[in-house]
């Protein structure tokens, strides 16, 4: 994997880290209600597991779909469903639904993957996935149990930088909310993350169509 | 729909900020009619530098002897919680339910606020058949969507009344609330604590017990409410049931402290059985129970002249207060009482929420007594639903309950008005604004929403 792909699974993960829907706004008032910061920071754990378990899903159903699906059909297929996903995310503001503020570290991990997963955090790393050589893997499936080896350990350090930056992001500005900023905040700086989301998503699905390497 | 890129300004993540909120300048009034006219939402004026100040400016119709009762906006701070947040909503639309229709209502106020436009009407048989439920009461926006009480099942006329949900996108009804309901069958208010994930409903009597008229051997029996429920809202389930005990019949309306760290509330009792005397009670959390306490008695008067008691009253030669509404300010310092058959409005200073003290009564109204308004003289009925600013120094308040036991009580007559009462937040009382008298005519006037939020519009999520 080149520099631009570590870069982009880092950056990736500092915005969905920023996006108060994945984590920190929860951990904040979590801390609130039990006005204590251990609460805040005991949250982001079970968070960036969820987090983590829905980025890996995505990974590894890529990586498994490279060794079996032409990388042009696959290719299509991806840059449609992020396309359509970045379409409807566009045009409907439906969001998950959860009700439930008692939360302990099983629920947090469930809530923070559903999250992930409704938000399609990890559809966008698809056009990076696309480039890795996982994709010369497939080509090669002959000759490698060695590389496959690689290979998982390689995507496995995908979905690990990728949540570390998510975690590291989503901690500070809890912390930096919870201490010092306060929550008058989401009255003033808080702007549709989803809405550029999906424009983000619909930008990735063209670029996915056309980045060939 | 196209998305918002900002949160609605009219959400507030905690009540405190909410108390900065700007002086609203509109309040919605739902007026039903007892005279074959259409009930009307009502428009009136609360802007000070405005000619139409004070006045109703618009008008619009609904259903005849529909009796639009206990509506809410489709989206409140709820929307900012922290478990599903989706800001970008907006506080546009009053959802209106018909008590006695059965009909539910969607108004559009966000081209013109002060003119209201009805997008889409939810008929009676919808609203059974999707709901379950019927004779629709009162209602929430809450974290997932728009969640709505009814006092009875639908078809059966009787129990068991409960909640259903709507979707807060489309206006949909999504079906009963709740999964497992316990024992209870009688239904009226609800609300929650959120950051507790439980909430609350209350009791009131089935369709036949009150439309026409408080059913007085049904009272004698003893059959109305006097229970409070306490519900897991995660697995929407009755975790809890308080008694009153049968002595004290009508447990209406809820409300819980709207810091959502605070587990406690309060709820009014209107009618002691022994002296008629009404009550307010303290419902708090225990350790991993849930347990209820009377904080407030107040006691039933005597008239000056006990041959102008309506026929009602006439046996039991008292005056009961029936204390049929109050309200919490939004930093849960003080609740304002309405005692609707003695024509008092108190004040109390609940910071400590089982020790309440008496810091402020205003009188206007009454049964035979007519306390007088100063812009209106002598006027009828007496404080009912009570609203407050955010900022908790205005309070207005109207006067009819129901229109079947307005004529019940103020047989002679109950002309609807809103008055407005400036308070001291700081020291406490309270006072009639003396030029403030909104005349209704023949309408009665019932429940108020003030613009962008008022004091029992929104739930929050942090403190």
């Amino acid at each position: 994997m080149d520099t631009g792909s570590w870069l982009s699974y880092t950056l990736m993960g500092v915005y969905h880290g920023i996006n108060p829907g994945m984590g920190w706004l929860f951990a904040v008032a979590l801390g609130m209600q039990e006005k204590r910061r251990r609460a805040v920071i005991g949250a982001l754990f079970p968070m960036a597991l969820g987090h983590a378990i829905s980025i890996a899903v995505v990974v590894f159903v890529i990586a498994l779909a490279q060794r079996q699906i032409p990388e042009n059909v696959l290719r299509i297929a991806c840059a449609t469903v992020l396309f359509g996903f970045g379409v409807y995310k566009f045009f409907s503001a439906r969001h998950p639904k959860w009700v439930g503020m008692r939360v302990g570290f099983k629920d947090l991990t469930i809530w923070s993957f559903l999250m992930a997963s409704a938000h399609g955090a990890g559809l966008m790393l698809v056009p990076f996935l696309l480039r890795t050589p996982a994709a010369e893997a497939s080509a090669h499936m002959h000759h490698a149990p060695a590389s496959m080896t690689d290979n998982a350990v390689m995507l496995l350090s995908a979905v690990g930088v990728h949540t570390l930056s998510f975690f590291v992001v989503t901690g500070i500005v809890a912390i930096v909310v919870y201490e010092v900023v306060g929550l008058a905040l989401l009255r003033k700086a808080w702007f549709n993350l989803d809405l550029l989301w999906s424009i983000a998503l619909m930008i990735a699905g063209i670029v996915t169509l056309f980045w060939k390497h | 729909m196209l998305q918002q890129w900002k949160p609605d300004p009219t959400f507030y993540p905690s009540p405190k900020m909410a108390i900065d909120a700007p002086v609203e300048e509109l309040a919605y009034v739902a007026a039903p009619r007892d005279d074959g006219k259409p009930d009307t939402m009502c428009v009136v004026d609360l802007n000070k530098g405005s000619d139409t100040y004070r006045q109703i400016v618009s008008k619009l119709e609904l259903g005849v002897r529909d009796e639009i009762h206990h509506f809410n906006w489709n989206a409140c701070s709820a929307s900012l919680c922290p478990y599903a947040p989706h800001p970008y909503i907006e506080r546009r639309y009053l959802v209106v339910p018909a008590l006695r229709g059965s009909n539910i209502y969607i108004l559009d106020v966000k081209d013109d606020p002060k003119s209201p436009k009805l997008i889409k009407t939810l008929d009676a048989k919808e609203v059974e058949s999707r709901s379950g439920y019927t004779r629709p009461h009162t209602v929430h926006c809450g974290p997932e969507g728009i969640y709505v009480s009814a006092l009875a099942a639908a078809g059966s006329e009787e129990g068991p009344g409960g909640i259903f949900l709507m979707d807060h996108y489309n206006f949909n009804i999504l079906g009963q609330w709740e999964v497992e309901r316990g024992p209870q069958s009688l239904s009226y208010d609800f609300w929650w604590h959120l950051g507790y994930d439980v909430a609350v409903t209350s009791e009131w009597g089935y369709p036949a017990m009150i439309e026409n008229g408080l059913n007085l051997e049904d009272l004698m029996e003893r059959k109305f409410g006097h229970k409070i429920h306490i519900w897991d809202i995660r697995h929407r389930k009755n975790i809890q049931t308080l008694d009153l005990g049968d002595d004290y019949q009508m447990t209406l309306e809820l409300r819980p402290a709207h810091d959502p760290t605070k587990a406690y509330g309060f709820v009014n009792a209107v009618l002691n059985m022994n002296d008629l005397s009404s009550s307010i009670w303290t419902w708090y959390k225990d350790g991993d129970d849930w347990g209820i306490q009377k904080i407030i008695d107040i006691p039933a008067q005597a008239p000056e002249n006990p041959d102008d008691l309506p026929p009602v009253l006439k046996d039991i030669g008292m005056i009961p207060p029936l204390v049929t509404d109050h309200i919490l300010s939004l930093d849960d310092k003080f609740l304002y009482v309405s005692c609707w058959g003695t024509g008092e409005m108190l004040q109390y200073d609940v910071s400590d929420p089982f020790n309440p003290k008496h810091i402020g009564t205003l009188k206007i109204g009454g049964i035979t007594k007519s306390h007088p308004h100063p812009a209106a003289g002598p006027v009828s009925g007496g404080p009912q639903m009570v609203e407050l600013s955010r900022d908790g120094k205005r309070l207005y308040f109207t006067n009819s309950l129901y229109v079947a036991l307005d004529n019940q009580f103020y047989p002679e007559g109950a002309n609807g008005w809103m008055v407005k009462a400036d308070t001291n937040v700081e020291n406490g009382g309270l006072a009639l604004d003396p030029d403030f008298f909104v005349d209704f005519g023949e309408s009665r006037a019932h429940q108020i929403r003030l613009q962008g939020g008022d004091s029992s519009s929104d739930s929050y999520c942090y403190p």
